[in-house]
Protein backbone atom coordinates (compact mmCIF):
# COMPACT_ATOMS: atom_id res chain seq x y z
CA UNK A 1 0.00 0.00 0.00
CA UNK A 2 2.77 2.31 0.92
CA UNK A 3 4.88 1.77 -1.93
CA UNK A 4 2.36 1.65 -4.12
CA UNK A 5 3.14 5.23 -5.96
CA UNK A 6 5.74 5.00 -8.61
CA UNK A 7 6.04 8.93 -7.88
CA UNK A 8 4.69 11.25 -5.09
CA UNK A 9 2.41 14.42 -6.06
CA UNK A 10 4.67 17.46 -5.95
CA UNK A 11 3.11 20.45 -3.47
CA UNK A 12 3.31 22.75 -6.89
CA UNK A 13 1.55 20.55 -8.57
CA UNK A 14 -1.00 20.11 -6.45
CA UNK A 15 -1.67 23.97 -6.46
CA UNK A 16 -1.46 24.12 -10.17
CA UNK A 17 -4.33 21.44 -10.48
CA UNK A 18 -6.20 23.40 -7.79
CA UNK A 19 -6.72 26.16 -9.70
CA UNK A 20 -6.79 24.35 -13.40
CA UNK A 21 -9.95 22.04 -11.77
CA UNK A 22 -11.17 23.51 -9.12
CA UNK A 23 -10.41 20.13 -6.87
CA UNK A 24 -9.98 20.60 -2.57
CA UNK A 25 -6.18 19.58 -1.72
CA UNK A 26 -7.04 16.37 -0.10
CA UNK A 27 -9.90 15.28 -2.96
CA UNK A 28 -6.75 15.72 -5.34
CA UNK A 29 -4.60 13.50 -3.39
CA UNK A 30 -7.31 10.74 -3.00
CA UNK A 31 -7.96 10.99 -6.64
CA UNK A 32 -4.08 10.93 -7.16
CA UNK A 33 -3.84 7.70 -4.92
CA UNK A 34 -7.17 5.91 -7.57
CA UNK A 35 -5.02 7.24 -10.59
CA UNK A 36 -1.88 5.41 -9.10
CA UNK A 37 -4.09 2.29 -8.15
CA UNK A 38 -5.68 2.06 -11.62
CA UNK A 39 -2.18 2.25 -13.36
CA UNK A 40 -1.04 -1.26 -13.23
CA UNK A 41 2.12 -0.65 -15.71
CA UNK A 42 3.40 1.79 -13.03
CA UNK A 43 4.31 4.22 -15.69
CA UNK A 44 2.48 7.53 -14.27
CA UNK A 45 -0.20 7.35 -17.18
CA UNK A 46 -3.15 5.17 -17.74
CA UNK A 47 -4.02 3.66 -20.91
CA UNK A 48 -7.36 2.37 -22.38
CA UNK A 49 -7.17 -1.28 -20.90
CA UNK A 50 -6.31 0.44 -17.56
CA UNK A 51 -9.71 1.31 -17.53
CA UNK A 52 -11.69 -1.48 -18.96
CA UNK A 53 -9.78 -3.33 -16.32
CA UNK A 54 -13.18 -1.83 -14.37
CA UNK A 55 -15.89 -4.14 -14.11
CA UNK A 56 -18.75 -1.22 -13.83
CA UNK A 57 -17.37 0.64 -16.72
CA UNK A 58 -16.99 -2.23 -18.61
CA UNK A 59 -20.55 -2.73 -18.64
CA UNK A 60 -21.64 0.35 -19.32
CA UNK A 61 -22.98 0.93 -22.70
CA UNK A 62 -21.55 4.17 -23.10
CA UNK A 63 -17.79 2.97 -21.54
CA UNK A 64 -15.98 2.65 -24.68
CA UNK A 65 -16.99 6.48 -25.81
CA UNK A 66 -16.59 7.43 -21.58
CA UNK A 67 -12.67 6.32 -21.89
CA UNK A 68 -12.53 8.25 -25.33
CA UNK A 69 -13.11 10.90 -23.59
CA UNK A 70 -9.93 10.89 -21.49
CA UNK A 71 -7.69 10.67 -23.78
CA UNK A 72 -6.74 13.67 -25.79
CA UNK A 73 -7.00 13.40 -29.98
CA UNK A 74 -4.46 10.40 -31.29
CA UNK A 75 -2.81 9.60 -28.00
CA UNK A 76 -3.05 6.57 -26.14
CA UNK A 77 -2.00 7.67 -22.59
CA UNK A 78 -3.57 9.89 -20.49
CA UNK A 79 -1.59 11.49 -17.58
CA UNK A 80 -2.76 12.62 -13.78
CA UNK A 81 -3.57 16.27 -14.96
CA UNK A 82 -5.36 15.29 -18.04
CA UNK A 83 -7.11 12.80 -15.66
CA UNK A 84 -7.96 15.52 -13.54
CA UNK A 85 -9.14 18.03 -16.14
CA UNK A 86 -11.42 15.29 -17.54
CA UNK A 87 -13.18 14.71 -13.85
CA UNK A 88 -13.41 18.33 -13.24
CA UNK A 89 -15.82 18.47 -15.39
CA UNK A 90 -18.14 16.88 -13.16
CA UNK A 91 -17.47 19.02 -9.97
CA UNK A 92 -20.85 20.50 -9.13
CA UNK A 93 -21.05 24.14 -9.79
CA UNK A 94 -20.70 26.31 -6.23
CA UNK A 95 -22.83 29.21 -5.84
CA UNK A 96 -20.07 31.30 -5.55
CA UNK A 97 -18.67 30.43 -8.84
CA UNK A 98 -21.69 31.52 -10.61
CA UNK A 99 -21.34 35.12 -10.42
CA UNK A 100 -17.98 35.33 -11.22
CA UNK A 101 -16.68 38.03 -13.32
CA UNK A 102 -17.78 37.12 -16.43
CA UNK A 103 -14.44 38.14 -18.54
CA UNK A 104 -12.42 35.19 -16.63
CA UNK A 105 -11.95 32.08 -18.19
CA UNK A 106 -14.66 29.76 -17.84
CA UNK A 107 -14.03 27.26 -15.17
CA UNK A 108 -14.25 23.34 -16.45
CA UNK A 109 -17.13 22.23 -14.53
CA UNK A 110 -19.19 25.06 -15.84
CA UNK A 111 -22.74 24.44 -17.27
CA UNK A 112 -21.86 24.43 -21.01
CA UNK A 113 -18.21 22.66 -20.67
CA UNK A 114 -20.64 19.91 -19.31
CA UNK A 115 -23.08 19.97 -21.99
CA UNK A 116 -19.71 20.30 -24.45
CA UNK A 117 -18.14 16.90 -22.71
CA UNK A 118 -21.86 15.29 -23.37
CA UNK A 119 -22.30 16.42 -26.84
CA UNK A 120 -18.66 14.80 -27.73
CA UNK A 121 -19.93 11.52 -26.83
CA UNK A 122 -22.31 11.82 -29.22
CA UNK A 123 -19.96 12.95 -31.96
CA UNK A 124 -17.91 10.11 -32.69
CA UNK A 125 -16.10 11.57 -35.76
CA UNK A 126 -14.84 15.09 -33.61
CA UNK A 127 -16.60 17.31 -36.49
CA UNK A 128 -18.40 19.08 -34.02
CA UNK A 129 -22.03 18.42 -35.95
CA UNK A 130 -25.19 16.46 -34.48
CA UNK A 131 -28.61 17.58 -35.32
CA UNK A 132 -28.78 21.43 -34.02
CA UNK A 133 -33.05 21.66 -33.17
CA UNK A 134 -33.05 18.41 -31.22
CA UNK A 135 -29.85 19.37 -29.02
CA UNK A 136 -31.51 23.06 -28.18
CA UNK A 137 -35.16 21.67 -27.57
CA UNK A 138 -33.88 18.42 -25.20
CA UNK A 139 -31.27 20.26 -22.94
CA UNK A 140 -33.79 23.61 -22.64
CA UNK A 141 -35.25 22.12 -19.76
CA UNK A 142 -32.92 19.37 -18.32
CA UNK A 143 -31.45 20.24 -14.94
CA UNK A 144 -27.68 20.27 -16.27
CA UNK A 145 -26.16 21.51 -13.17
CA UNK A 146 -27.17 18.75 -11.24
CA UNK A 147 -27.18 15.47 -13.49
CA UNK A 148 -23.88 15.78 -14.93
CA UNK A 149 -22.13 16.51 -11.36
CA UNK A 150 -20.81 14.16 -9.03
CA UNK A 151 -20.89 15.07 -5.61
CA UNK A 152 -16.97 14.64 -4.55
CA UNK A 153 -16.24 14.38 -0.62
CA UNK A 154 -14.17 15.85 1.23
CA UNK B 1 37.80 -17.51 16.85
CA UNK B 2 36.46 -20.70 18.93
CA UNK B 3 35.39 -18.98 22.08
CA UNK B 4 32.99 -17.09 19.56
CA UNK B 5 31.35 -20.25 18.19
CA UNK B 6 31.34 -21.83 21.29
CA UNK B 7 29.47 -18.82 22.98
CA UNK B 8 26.90 -18.11 19.88
CA UNK B 9 26.42 -21.92 20.10
CA UNK B 10 25.59 -21.44 23.67
CA UNK B 11 23.35 -18.65 23.12
CA UNK B 12 21.44 -20.77 20.38
CA UNK B 13 20.79 -23.77 22.90
CA UNK B 14 19.38 -21.49 25.41
CA UNK B 15 17.39 -19.72 22.95
CA UNK B 16 15.90 -22.63 21.65
CA UNK B 17 15.40 -23.86 24.90
CA UNK B 18 13.35 -20.92 26.39
CA UNK B 19 11.05 -21.03 22.81
CA UNK B 20 10.06 -24.74 23.11
CA UNK B 21 9.66 -24.50 26.95
CA UNK B 22 7.21 -21.02 27.10
CA UNK B 23 5.94 -21.36 23.51
CA UNK B 24 5.94 -24.14 21.78
CA UNK B 25 4.86 -26.98 24.92
CA UNK B 26 2.19 -24.88 26.16
CA UNK B 27 0.67 -24.08 22.67
CA UNK B 28 0.85 -27.86 21.31
CA UNK B 29 -1.24 -28.32 24.59
CA UNK B 30 -3.82 -25.64 24.59
CA UNK B 31 -2.57 -23.66 26.99
CA UNK B 32 -0.61 -20.29 27.27
CA UNK B 33 2.05 -18.72 29.69
CA UNK B 34 -0.12 -15.38 29.48
CA UNK B 35 3.18 -13.63 27.63
CA UNK B 36 1.40 -12.73 24.37
CA UNK B 37 -1.65 -11.71 26.20
CA UNK B 38 0.86 -8.91 27.71
CA UNK B 39 2.34 -8.39 24.39
CA UNK B 40 -1.14 -7.32 22.93
CA UNK B 41 -2.05 -5.51 26.23
CA UNK B 42 1.38 -3.70 25.56
CA UNK B 43 0.45 -3.01 22.07
CA UNK B 44 -3.43 -2.01 22.10
CA UNK B 45 -2.40 0.74 24.28
CA UNK B 46 0.82 1.78 22.72
CA UNK B 47 -1.39 1.51 19.17
CA UNK B 48 -4.45 3.71 20.99
CA UNK B 49 -1.43 6.30 22.24
CA UNK B 50 -0.12 6.89 18.46
CA UNK B 51 -3.97 7.12 17.40
CA UNK B 52 -4.95 9.82 19.75
CA UNK B 53 -1.47 11.87 18.98
CA UNK B 54 -2.16 11.77 15.70
CA UNK B 55 -5.64 13.22 15.78
CA UNK B 56 -4.21 15.80 17.77
CA UNK B 57 -1.84 17.26 15.86
CA UNK B 58 -4.06 17.11 12.93
CA UNK B 59 -6.28 19.24 15.01
CA UNK B 60 -4.17 21.37 16.05
CA UNK B 61 -3.22 22.23 12.29
CA UNK B 62 -6.45 22.70 11.80
CA UNK B 63 -6.77 20.03 8.95
CA UNK B 64 -9.13 17.60 8.65
CA UNK B 65 -7.69 14.27 7.44
CA UNK B 66 -9.87 12.56 5.57
CA UNK B 67 -11.89 9.46 7.20
CA UNK B 68 -11.07 6.80 4.71
CA UNK B 69 -14.26 5.09 5.57
CA UNK B 70 -16.22 7.55 3.43
CA UNK B 71 -15.68 6.96 -0.37
CA UNK B 72 -14.57 10.10 -2.68
CA UNK B 73 -17.62 10.47 -3.93
CA UNK B 74 -21.51 10.05 -2.58
CA UNK B 75 -23.14 8.17 -4.71
CA UNK B 76 -26.86 8.79 -6.22
CA UNK B 77 -29.00 5.24 -5.97
CA UNK B 78 -31.08 5.19 -8.14
CA UNK B 79 -32.19 2.64 -10.49
CA UNK B 80 -32.09 2.82 -14.54
CA UNK B 81 -35.55 3.50 -14.53
CA UNK B 82 -35.85 6.09 -12.06
CA UNK B 83 -33.05 7.97 -13.46
CA UNK B 84 -34.17 8.10 -17.04
CA UNK B 85 -37.62 8.82 -16.30
CA UNK B 86 -36.73 12.39 -14.39
CA UNK B 87 -34.32 12.92 -17.41
CA UNK B 88 -37.24 12.61 -19.69
CA UNK B 89 -39.59 14.28 -17.29
CA UNK B 90 -38.93 17.70 -19.52
CA UNK B 91 -40.43 16.03 -22.78
CA UNK B 92 -43.99 15.28 -23.13
CA UNK B 93 -44.62 11.29 -23.53
CA UNK B 94 -45.26 9.78 -26.89
CA UNK B 95 -48.92 8.21 -26.70
CA UNK B 96 -47.36 4.49 -27.83
CA UNK B 97 -44.10 3.05 -27.81
CA UNK B 98 -40.71 3.76 -25.70
CA UNK B 99 -39.01 6.82 -25.53
CA UNK B 100 -35.53 8.08 -26.03
CA UNK B 101 -33.81 11.52 -25.61
CA UNK B 102 -30.21 13.12 -26.01
CA UNK B 103 -29.95 13.58 -22.62
CA UNK B 104 -30.07 9.95 -21.63
CA UNK B 105 -26.31 9.67 -22.44
CA UNK B 106 -26.72 11.68 -19.43
CA UNK B 107 -27.11 8.86 -16.70
CA UNK B 108 -24.60 6.38 -18.38
CA UNK B 109 -21.92 9.19 -18.75
CA UNK B 110 -21.92 9.77 -14.96
CA UNK B 111 -22.02 6.00 -13.76
CA UNK B 112 -19.30 5.57 -16.02
CA UNK B 113 -17.26 8.69 -14.29
CA UNK B 114 -18.53 7.31 -10.73
CA UNK B 115 -17.37 4.44 -11.29
CA UNK B 116 -13.77 5.78 -12.84
CA UNK B 117 -13.13 7.20 -9.66
CA UNK B 118 -14.85 4.44 -7.20
CA UNK B 119 -15.82 1.45 -7.88
CA UNK B 120 -16.82 -1.83 -6.24
CA UNK B 121 -14.65 -4.49 -7.65
CA UNK B 122 -10.79 -3.27 -8.29
CA UNK B 123 -10.46 -1.76 -4.61
CA UNK B 124 -11.13 -5.78 -3.58
CA UNK B 125 -7.99 -7.03 -4.90
CA UNK B 126 -5.98 -4.39 -3.23
CA UNK B 127 -5.17 -3.89 0.87
CA UNK B 128 -7.78 -2.04 2.81
CA UNK B 129 -6.89 1.36 3.97
CA UNK B 130 -6.35 2.30 7.48
CA UNK B 131 -8.54 4.89 8.95
CA UNK B 132 -5.22 5.64 11.17
CA UNK B 133 -1.87 4.86 10.47
CA UNK B 134 -0.54 1.71 13.21
CA UNK B 135 3.32 2.34 13.00
CA UNK B 136 4.31 0.25 9.75
CA UNK B 137 6.08 1.20 7.38
CA UNK B 138 4.21 -0.57 4.79
CA UNK B 139 1.19 1.16 5.19
CA UNK B 140 2.20 4.77 5.48
CA UNK B 141 0.72 6.46 2.61
CA UNK B 142 -0.26 10.14 3.18
CA UNK B 143 1.09 10.45 6.86
CA UNK B 144 3.75 13.46 7.88
CA UNK B 145 6.23 13.67 10.39
CA UNK B 146 4.05 13.99 13.69
CA UNK B 147 5.73 14.56 16.81
CA UNK B 148 9.54 12.92 17.82
CA UNK B 149 8.08 10.57 20.59
CA UNK B 150 5.81 9.04 17.66
CA UNK B 151 9.00 8.73 15.33
CA UNK B 152 10.96 7.37 17.84
CA UNK B 153 8.08 4.82 18.86
CA UNK B 154 8.38 3.65 15.64
CA UNK B 155 12.01 3.30 15.10
CA UNK B 156 11.39 1.04 18.35
CA UNK B 157 8.57 -0.60 16.99
CA UNK B 158 10.84 -1.13 13.68
CA UNK B 159 13.46 -3.24 15.93
CA UNK B 160 10.89 -5.31 17.93
CA UNK B 161 9.93 -6.43 14.78
CA UNK B 162 12.50 -7.11 13.12
CA UNK B 163 15.29 -8.06 15.13
CA UNK B 164 13.10 -10.20 17.97
CA UNK B 165 9.87 -10.82 16.79
CA UNK B 166 10.45 -12.06 13.60
CA UNK B 167 13.57 -14.60 14.31
CA UNK B 168 11.39 -16.02 16.75
CA UNK B 169 8.16 -16.40 14.90
CA UNK B 170 10.32 -17.86 11.74
CA UNK B 171 11.92 -20.53 14.13
CA UNK B 172 8.64 -21.08 15.38
CA UNK B 173 6.88 -21.76 12.18
CA UNK B 174 10.13 -24.09 10.47
CA UNK B 175 9.19 -26.03 14.12
CA UNK B 176 6.14 -26.23 13.20
CA UNK B 177 6.24 -27.58 9.95
CA UNK B 178 8.92 -30.36 9.85
CA UNK B 179 6.90 -31.61 13.17
CA UNK B 180 3.83 -31.43 11.00
CA UNK B 181 5.79 -33.50 8.52
CA UNK B 182 7.60 -35.75 10.74
CA UNK B 183 4.39 -35.97 12.74
CA UNK B 184 1.84 -36.97 10.29
CA UNK B 185 4.61 -39.42 8.52
CA UNK B 186 5.33 -41.13 11.72
CA UNK B 187 1.45 -41.94 12.62
CA UNK B 188 1.12 -42.92 8.88
CA UNK B 189 3.04 -45.88 9.11
CA UNK B 190 0.38 -47.02 11.89
CA UNK B 191 -1.96 -49.43 10.71
CA UNK B 192 -5.86 -48.38 10.90
CA UNK B 193 -6.60 -48.71 14.31
CA UNK B 194 -8.95 -46.27 15.74
CA UNK B 195 -5.68 -44.96 18.25
CA UNK B 196 -4.45 -43.63 14.11
CA UNK B 197 -7.36 -41.28 14.01
CA UNK B 198 -7.20 -39.97 17.43
CA UNK B 199 -2.82 -39.63 16.64
CA UNK B 200 -3.24 -38.20 13.48
CA UNK B 201 -5.42 -35.10 14.91
CA UNK B 202 -3.76 -34.69 17.68
CA UNK B 203 -0.78 -33.81 15.18
CA UNK B 204 -2.09 -31.77 12.93
CA UNK B 205 -4.01 -29.64 15.53
CA UNK B 206 -0.82 -29.47 17.68
CA UNK B 207 1.86 -28.50 14.44
CA UNK B 208 -1.19 -25.90 13.86
CA UNK B 209 -1.14 -24.23 17.03
CA UNK B 210 2.55 -23.92 16.76
CA UNK B 211 2.38 -22.22 13.40
CA UNK B 212 -0.12 -20.08 14.54
CA UNK B 213 1.79 -19.06 17.62
CA UNK B 214 4.48 -19.00 14.99
CA UNK B 215 2.27 -15.47 13.42
CA UNK B 216 1.75 -14.42 16.72
CA UNK B 217 -2.31 -15.04 16.08
CA UNK B 218 -4.82 -14.15 18.53
CA UNK B 219 -8.18 -16.25 17.39
CA UNK B 220 -11.20 -15.41 19.29
CA UNK B 221 -13.61 -18.00 18.13
CA UNK B 222 -17.48 -17.50 18.16
CA UNK B 223 -20.34 -19.74 18.44
CA UNK B 224 -18.51 -22.99 18.68
CA UNK B 225 -21.34 -25.45 19.23
CA UNK B 226 -22.28 -25.17 15.27
CA UNK B 227 -18.23 -26.43 14.52
CA UNK B 228 -18.25 -28.14 11.16
CA UNK B 229 -18.83 -32.38 11.61
CA UNK B 230 -17.99 -35.16 9.82
CA UNK B 231 -19.34 -35.78 6.48
CA UNK B 232 -19.86 -31.57 5.90
CA UNK B 233 -18.58 -29.27 4.02
CA UNK B 234 -16.90 -26.46 5.53
CA UNK B 235 -17.07 -22.44 3.73
CA UNK B 236 -15.34 -20.12 4.43
CA UNK B 237 -14.64 -16.16 3.27
CA UNK B 238 -10.82 -16.24 1.86
CA UNK B 239 -8.37 -13.45 2.48
CA UNK B 240 -5.00 -15.37 2.56
CA UNK B 241 -3.39 -19.06 3.27
CA UNK B 242 -2.97 -18.19 6.48
CA UNK B 243 -6.81 -18.81 6.76
CA UNK B 244 -6.09 -22.71 6.75
CA UNK B 245 -3.94 -22.00 10.02
CA UNK B 246 -6.50 -19.80 11.79
CA UNK B 247 -9.33 -22.84 11.14
CA UNK B 248 -7.35 -26.11 11.45
CA UNK B 249 -6.35 -24.98 14.67
CA UNK B 250 -9.38 -25.38 16.32
CA UNK B 251 -10.00 -28.59 14.56
CA UNK B 252 -9.32 -30.78 11.46
CA UNK B 253 -10.28 -31.03 8.21
CA UNK B 254 -9.51 -32.35 4.99
CA UNK B 255 -7.83 -30.27 2.53
CA UNK B 256 -9.13 -29.85 -1.24
CA UNK B 257 -6.23 -28.44 -3.59
CA UNK B 258 -4.03 -28.67 -6.56
CA UNK B 259 -1.23 -31.07 -5.79
CA UNK B 260 2.19 -28.80 -5.96
CA UNK B 261 5.88 -29.54 -6.43
CA UNK B 262 8.79 -28.58 -3.85
CA UNK B 263 7.90 -27.91 -0.01
CA UNK B 264 4.67 -27.74 -0.63
CA UNK B 265 4.24 -31.00 -1.99
CA UNK B 266 6.32 -32.65 0.46
CA UNK B 267 3.77 -31.68 3.35
CA UNK B 268 0.84 -32.69 1.07
CA UNK B 269 2.26 -36.35 0.93
CA UNK B 270 3.17 -35.90 4.22
CA UNK B 271 -0.48 -35.14 5.32
CA UNK B 272 -2.24 -37.42 2.98
CA UNK B 273 -0.26 -40.30 4.86
CA UNK B 274 -1.85 -40.24 8.22
CA UNK B 275 -5.27 -38.93 7.23
CA UNK B 276 -7.14 -38.76 3.58
CA UNK B 277 -6.71 -35.37 2.11
CA UNK B 278 -8.73 -34.76 -1.43
CA UNK B 279 -5.35 -33.48 -3.81
CA UNK B 280 -5.67 -33.11 -7.53
CA UNK B 281 -3.52 -33.16 -10.37
CA UNK B 282 -3.80 -29.83 -12.42
CA UNK B 283 -5.31 -32.01 -15.26
CA UNK B 284 -7.95 -33.33 -13.00
CA UNK B 285 -9.27 -29.77 -11.77
CA UNK B 286 -10.22 -29.16 -15.36
CA UNK B 287 -12.92 -32.37 -15.41
CA UNK B 288 -15.74 -31.02 -13.33
CA UNK B 289 -17.13 -34.12 -13.06
CA UNK B 290 -14.86 -35.83 -11.48
CA UNK B 291 -13.90 -33.08 -8.60
CA UNK B 292 -17.59 -33.07 -7.92
CA UNK B 293 -17.19 -37.20 -7.86
CA UNK B 294 -14.25 -37.23 -5.77
CA UNK B 295 -15.79 -34.60 -3.18
CA UNK B 296 -18.88 -36.58 -2.95
CA UNK B 297 -16.97 -40.03 -2.19
CA UNK B 298 -15.24 -37.90 0.72
CA UNK B 299 -18.37 -36.53 2.17
CA UNK B 300 -20.31 -39.76 1.66
CA UNK B 301 -17.94 -41.81 3.87
CA UNK B 302 -18.87 -40.84 7.40
CA UNK B 303 -15.54 -40.88 9.32
CA UNK B 304 -13.58 -38.93 7.00
CA UNK B 305 -13.15 -35.75 8.33
CA UNK B 306 -14.77 -32.30 7.09
CA UNK B 307 -13.70 -30.96 4.30
CA UNK B 308 -12.62 -27.37 3.72
CA UNK B 309 -13.48 -25.31 0.86
CA UNK B 310 -12.83 -21.87 0.06
CA UNK B 311 -15.50 -21.28 -2.97
CA UNK B 312 -14.29 -17.59 -4.02
CA UNK B 313 -11.77 -19.17 -5.45
CA UNK B 314 -9.20 -16.38 -4.90
CA UNK B 315 -8.04 -14.02 -1.83
CA UNK B 316 -10.14 -10.94 -0.99
CA UNK B 317 -8.82 -8.55 0.94
CA UNK B 318 -11.27 -8.94 3.99
CA UNK B 319 -13.93 -6.06 3.07
CA UNK B 320 -16.13 -7.91 1.21
CA UNK B 321 -17.66 -11.43 0.16
CA UNK B 322 -17.54 -11.86 -3.28
CA UNK B 323 -19.52 -14.57 -5.53
CA UNK B 324 -19.07 -18.37 -4.56
CA UNK B 325 -18.49 -20.48 -6.87
CA UNK B 326 -21.40 -23.35 -7.05
CA UNK B 327 -19.17 -26.49 -7.51
CA UNK B 328 -19.43 -27.20 -3.62
CA UNK B 329 -22.83 -26.67 -3.14
CA UNK B 330 -24.05 -28.97 -5.99
CA UNK B 331 -23.04 -31.57 -3.52
CA UNK B 332 -25.90 -32.07 -1.61
CA UNK B 333 -24.31 -32.50 1.89
CA UNK B 334 -24.46 -29.99 4.78
CA UNK B 335 -23.22 -26.60 4.47
CA UNK B 336 -21.29 -25.15 7.53
CA UNK B 337 -20.72 -21.43 6.99
CA UNK B 338 -18.13 -19.68 8.63
CA UNK B 339 -17.19 -15.84 8.53
CA UNK B 340 -12.89 -15.00 8.98
CA UNK B 341 -12.53 -11.12 9.99
CA UNK B 342 -9.12 -9.74 10.43
CA UNK B 343 -8.41 -6.60 12.17
CA UNK B 344 -6.05 -5.01 9.99
CA UNK B 345 -4.52 -2.54 12.54
CA UNK B 346 -2.07 -4.84 13.69
CA UNK B 347 -1.23 -6.68 10.17
CA UNK B 348 -2.90 -6.82 7.08
CA UNK B 349 -3.38 -10.63 6.07
CA UNK B 350 -4.58 -10.23 2.72
CA UNK B 351 -1.97 -11.59 0.15
CA UNK B 352 -1.94 -10.12 -3.05
CA UNK B 353 -0.48 -12.21 -4.94
CA UNK B 354 0.05 -10.46 -7.94
CA UNK B 355 2.44 -7.79 -5.86
CA UNK B 356 4.33 -10.65 -3.28
CA UNK B 357 5.17 -13.71 -4.10
CA UNK B 358 4.60 -16.79 -1.03
CA UNK B 359 7.74 -16.41 1.01
CA UNK B 360 7.81 -11.86 0.29
CA UNK B 361 4.37 -12.76 2.01
CA UNK B 362 5.07 -14.54 4.70
CA UNK B 363 8.03 -12.62 6.13
CA UNK B 364 5.66 -9.29 5.99
CA UNK B 365 3.33 -11.90 7.94
CA UNK B 366 6.61 -12.14 10.54
CA UNK B 367 6.93 -8.87 10.46
CA UNK B 368 3.69 -7.21 11.66
CA UNK B 369 2.66 -6.15 14.78
CA UNK B 370 0.16 -9.48 14.91
CA UNK B 371 -2.59 -11.24 13.44
CA UNK B 372 -5.73 -10.49 15.36
CA UNK B 373 -9.10 -12.23 14.11
CA UNK B 374 -12.39 -13.05 14.73
CA UNK B 375 -13.95 -16.62 13.97
CA UNK B 376 -17.46 -17.26 13.48
CA UNK B 377 -19.09 -20.58 13.02
CA UNK B 378 -22.73 -20.22 11.98
CA UNK B 379 -25.72 -22.98 12.04
CA UNK B 380 -25.43 -25.25 9.38
CA UNK B 381 -27.16 -25.11 6.23
CA UNK B 382 -28.90 -27.12 3.44
CA UNK B 383 -30.50 -26.65 -0.07
CA UNK B 384 -33.89 -25.66 -0.08
CA UNK B 385 -36.52 -27.43 -2.07
CA UNK B 386 -36.67 -25.12 -5.47
CA UNK B 387 -33.45 -23.79 -4.77
CA UNK B 388 -30.75 -24.11 -6.99
CA UNK B 389 -27.08 -24.56 -6.73
CA UNK B 390 -26.58 -20.64 -7.24
CA UNK B 391 -29.34 -19.30 -5.07
CA UNK B 392 -28.27 -21.78 -2.17
CA UNK B 393 -24.56 -20.27 -2.91
CA UNK B 394 -25.70 -16.91 -2.56
CA UNK B 395 -27.57 -17.51 0.51
CA UNK B 396 -24.98 -18.60 2.16
CA UNK B 397 -22.82 -15.65 1.16
CA UNK B 398 -25.13 -12.73 2.40
CA UNK B 399 -24.89 -15.12 5.72
CA UNK B 400 -21.74 -15.15 5.67
CA UNK B 401 -20.98 -11.83 4.68
CA UNK B 402 -23.62 -10.28 6.98
CA UNK B 403 -21.79 -11.97 9.99
CA UNK B 404 -18.11 -10.40 9.48
CA UNK B 405 -19.68 -7.48 9.17
CA UNK B 406 -18.41 -7.46 4.88
CA UNK B 407 -20.00 -6.24 2.05
CA UNK B 408 -21.64 -8.70 -0.01
CA UNK B 409 -20.56 -8.26 -3.51
CA UNK B 410 -22.51 -10.38 -6.45
CA UNK B 411 -19.01 -9.69 -8.98
CA UNK B 412 -16.55 -12.63 -9.48
CA UNK B 413 -13.22 -12.59 -7.72
CA UNK B 414 -12.12 -13.92 -10.90
CA UNK B 415 -11.94 -10.28 -12.16
CA UNK B 416 -9.17 -9.71 -10.00
CA UNK B 417 -7.26 -11.09 -13.48
CA UNK B 418 -9.47 -11.53 -16.02
CA UNK B 419 -12.21 -9.68 -17.95
CA UNK B 420 -16.05 -9.25 -17.47
CA UNK B 421 -17.91 -11.41 -19.65
CA UNK B 422 -19.78 -9.77 -22.51
CA UNK B 423 -23.16 -11.35 -21.29
CA UNK B 424 -23.17 -8.80 -18.33
CA UNK B 425 -22.54 -5.86 -20.86
CA UNK B 426 -25.56 -6.95 -23.15
CA UNK B 427 -27.76 -7.38 -19.71
CA UNK B 428 -27.21 -3.75 -19.65
CA UNK B 429 -27.29 -3.00 -23.05
CA UNK B 430 -31.32 -4.59 -23.09
CA UNK B 431 -31.94 -2.90 -20.24
CA UNK B 432 -31.78 0.59 -21.29
CA UNK B 433 -33.15 -0.88 -25.41
CA UNK B 434 -36.08 -2.07 -23.10
CA UNK B 435 -36.78 1.46 -22.07
CA UNK B 436 -36.47 2.77 -25.59
CA UNK B 437 -38.68 0.01 -27.40
CA UNK B 438 -41.03 -0.34 -24.79
CA UNK B 439 -44.25 -1.95 -25.96
CA UNK B 440 -47.49 -1.12 -24.00
CA UNK B 441 -48.04 -5.06 -23.68
CA UNK B 442 -45.72 -5.35 -20.99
Amino acid sequence: MGSRASRLLREEEIEEIKKETGFSHSQITRLYSRFTSLDKGENGTLSREDFQRIPELAINPLGDRIINAFFPEGEDQVNFRGFMRTLAHFRPIEDNEKNKNPSATEPLNSRTNKLLFAFRLYDLDRDDKISRDELLQVLEKVDVEQKMSIRFLH
Amino acid sequence: MDVFWAGALWALKIWLYLIILLIMIPSMFGFSLGISEIYMTILVKTLEWATLNIQKANSDEGTLKPSSSNGLIQRENGSMEKELEELRRSRPKPPVGGDFTLSDCFYFIRQGIESIVDDQVTQRFTSEELVSWNLLTRTNNDFQYISLKLTLVYGLGIIVRYCILAPLRITLTVIGVSWLVIGTSAVGLLPNWRIKFWLSELVHVMCYRICARGLSATIRYHNRENKPKKGGICVANHTSPIDIVILCTDGCYAMVGQVHGGLMGIIQRAMVRSCPHVWFERSEMKDRHLVTKRLKDHVNDKKKLPILIFPEGTCINNTSVMMFKKGSFEIGTTIYPVAIKYDPKFGDAFWNSSKHSMVSYLLRMMTSWALVCNVWYLPAMHQQEGEDAVQFANRVKSAIAHQGGLVDLQWDGGLKRAKVKETFKEQQQKKYSNMVVRDDSN
